[in-house]
């Protein structure tokens, strides 16, 4: 747990880059600071391992006020993800990832035993340790930093935009690998975004600053987008915000229709009159077949129509109302969690779910 | 090429004390030059100061500099002393630039990281920022060991033994054979180090010759 009391950072110049904030970050969540540039969340973030010196006010972890730990010793119990990795160039992957261990004097071969180890659980191949980071493509950096972040096994973490610099396909990956990550350590993350959906999507709280250094908000990210605390929160968060809290309004029973289905590899038979949903031999959806198509013998997957996103059943009903607006019928497809087809879905019944959400209705 | 068989002894010694004269000054004004260019590049004034200063002395005559430097040091005109110290006079001219701008070139971010790692000032300069350094660096000492291996020939003027030494003597004996030993000879020496240092600098970076293989992965 980290506790923000009363801190303040001002610079020689007069400009406050944060203002008596006062937070408590919970242990083993992912709490992210958002906020447009210039509104002390980058700041507020390194002053946690002292990177930066807060003017006033006190900084606990645990309990512990950080000022009574020397700066080089606090760092190496707080892993630290800088933006575009900052990796080491001298040193090869596995020896940038066994850097803190080595500082804490941990023997090489222990250190380096570590290091590999960590490669595996960011998702790189072992081959890559003898590389150097200008060997490895952004994505690839970001998560040796991630692994070298790791590499001692702190408790805390700190995230300066980390994702910031590659590309919006890879972002996605390195956010659900972190969520994984995540799944599995149980660290208390600091990350520190300048972009609302990326704070919302992987943030179990969220922390919106403004500039000047004030905390405008803090919730989790359904709370946040529902309930703005003020105009500036409002706008942050952007115009399609209502759209957004679908990821946060969960579906349970959505009601499921049933329509004709085909297998591929088995004969079709005769020609239908509406959209028939192709199925592997899994059960698993692979597209469409056109009304009044004409199928010689078996069906095969040449041919079929693309299909629109799948939902799977029970969760948030944003992907239930992309799935019926992709779909090529105006039939969202309904699977389960293995992605077998369970029904079909349209937007008409996911808007009448949204009408009636029990959450949505109290306006809480 | 008489004169090269019979004096092949003299030849070698003077080649043995032309490197002696020429290089320990590179080693001596690298250490020292180390710390200068980092106070030089932490702190604004000291830069302003160092630098302009370093340029000054580098426009000190070799010459007067080797006249004046017995007097000051107290030591005997023919000292290889007074040669030593005025090219490690010389190297820490060019380099105290150097080791600032080759430090001022570190990424801010990976110092940075370096910081959130852990890593107190002094460990930090010595894993850090000095290998990063270093290709710089070798440029420089490149620079200063050639430019040594040339200079110290002026030495020969005032009766220092040591390859130069041959041109005012064969001049004097219109010895041309000895004239042409010595300069290929310095020619010889200053592209042997030249390229010793390339390799050295290659050897001390494999990470700048890595070159980007990126793959298409993520």
């Amino acid at each position: 747990m980290i506790e923000f009391r009363d801190v303040t950072k001002q610079y020689p110049d007069g400009t406050i880059a944060v203002d008596k904030l006062n937070m408590t970050v919970d242990a083993g969540a992912i709490t992210v600071f958002v906020g447009p540039s210039g509104c002390g969340k980058t700041t507020s973030l390194r002053m946690v391992n002292r990177m930066i010196e807060a003017t006033s006010g006190t900084i606990l972890i645990d309990g512990k006020d950080i000022r009574d730990s020397e700066p080089a010793l606090l760092r190496r119990g707080i892993g630290y993800v800088i933006q575009q990795a900052g990796l080491f160039p001298h040193r090869t992957v596995l020896d940038n990832v066994a850097t803190v261990p080595l500082l804490s004097g941990w023997d090489k071969r222990k250190a380096r035993a570590r290091a590999a180890e960590l490669l595996e659980t960011v998702g790189l191949p072992a081959e890559f340790a003898k590389r150097y980071p200008v060997q490895l493509s952004g994505g690839q950096q970001q998560r040796v930093g991630v692994a070298r972040a790791l590499a001692a096994d702190p408790p805390i973490l700190l995230m300066d935009e980390p994702f910031s610099a590659v590309d919006p396909v890879v972002r996605e990956d390195l956010q659900n690998e972190l969520l994984r990550l995540q799944g599995e350590l149980d660290k208390t993350i600091i990350f520190v975004t300048h972009d609302i959906d990326e704070a919302v999507r992987i943030g179990e709280k969220v922390a919106v600053f403004r500039k000047g250094g004030v905390l405008a908000q803090y919730g989790t990210p359904a709370e946040v987008l529902r309930d703005p605390a003020d105009e500036f929160v409002a706008s942050f968060v952007g115009r399609d915000r209502g759209y957004r809290g679908l990821s946060f309004l969960e579906a349970d029973g959505v009601a499921v229709g049933q329509i004709t289905t085909a297998t591929v590899g088995q004969p079709y038979g005769d020609t239908k009159s509406e959209w028939v949903l192709a199925l592997d031999e899994h059960g698993r959806p692979c597209g469409w077949v056109a009304p009044e198509s004409k199928v010689d013998g078996v069906l095969r997957t040449d041919g079929l129509v693309s299909g629109g996103s799948l939902y799977t059943a029970g969760t948030p009903l944003r992907g239930a109302l992309d799935s019926a607006l992709s779909s090529p019928t105006s039939k969202g497809v309904v699977v389960d969690t293995e992605g077998k087809y369970v029904g079909v879905i349209s937007a008409r019944q996911v808007l009448d779910l949204i009408e009636n959400h029990p959450r949505l209705v109290s306006g809480s | 090429m008489n004169w090269v068989s019979e004096h092949i002894s003299d030849i070698l010694a003077y080649t043995g004390a032309h490197l002696l004269l020429s290089l320990l000054p590179v080693v001596i004004g690298l250490v020292i030059s180390i710390p200068l260019g980092w106070v030089a590049n932490r702190w604004r004034v000291a830069r302003a100061i160092l630098v302009p200063a370093a340029g000054l002395l580098y426009t000190i005559p070799s010459l007067v500099l080797l006249v004046v430097l017995p007097a000051i040091l107290s030591t005997q005109i023919l000292d290889p002393l007074n040669v030593i110290v005025a090219l490690t006079l010389y190297t820490v001219a060019l380099l105290v630039r150097v080791v600032a701008d080759s430090l001022a070139a570190v990424p801010p971010p990976v110092i940075a990281a370096a910081n959130a790692m852990g890593y107190r000032p002094f460990r930090r300069f010595v894993g850090v920022e000095l290998p990063l350094a270093v290709p710089v660096l070798i440029a420089g000492l490149r620079v200063a060991t050639v430019s040594n291996i040339s200079l110290v020939s002026v030495a020969g003027l005032i009766g220092v033994k040591q390859l130069g030494y041959l041109f005012p003597d064969g001049y004097s004996l219109e010895n041309y054979p000895e004239i042409i030993t010595g300069l290929v000879l310095i020619i010889l020496l200053a592209l042997l180090f030249d390229g010793a240092w390339l390799l050295a600098g290659r050897r001390l970076t494999p990470w700048t010759r890595a070159g980007s293989t990126v793959e298409v992965a993520k």
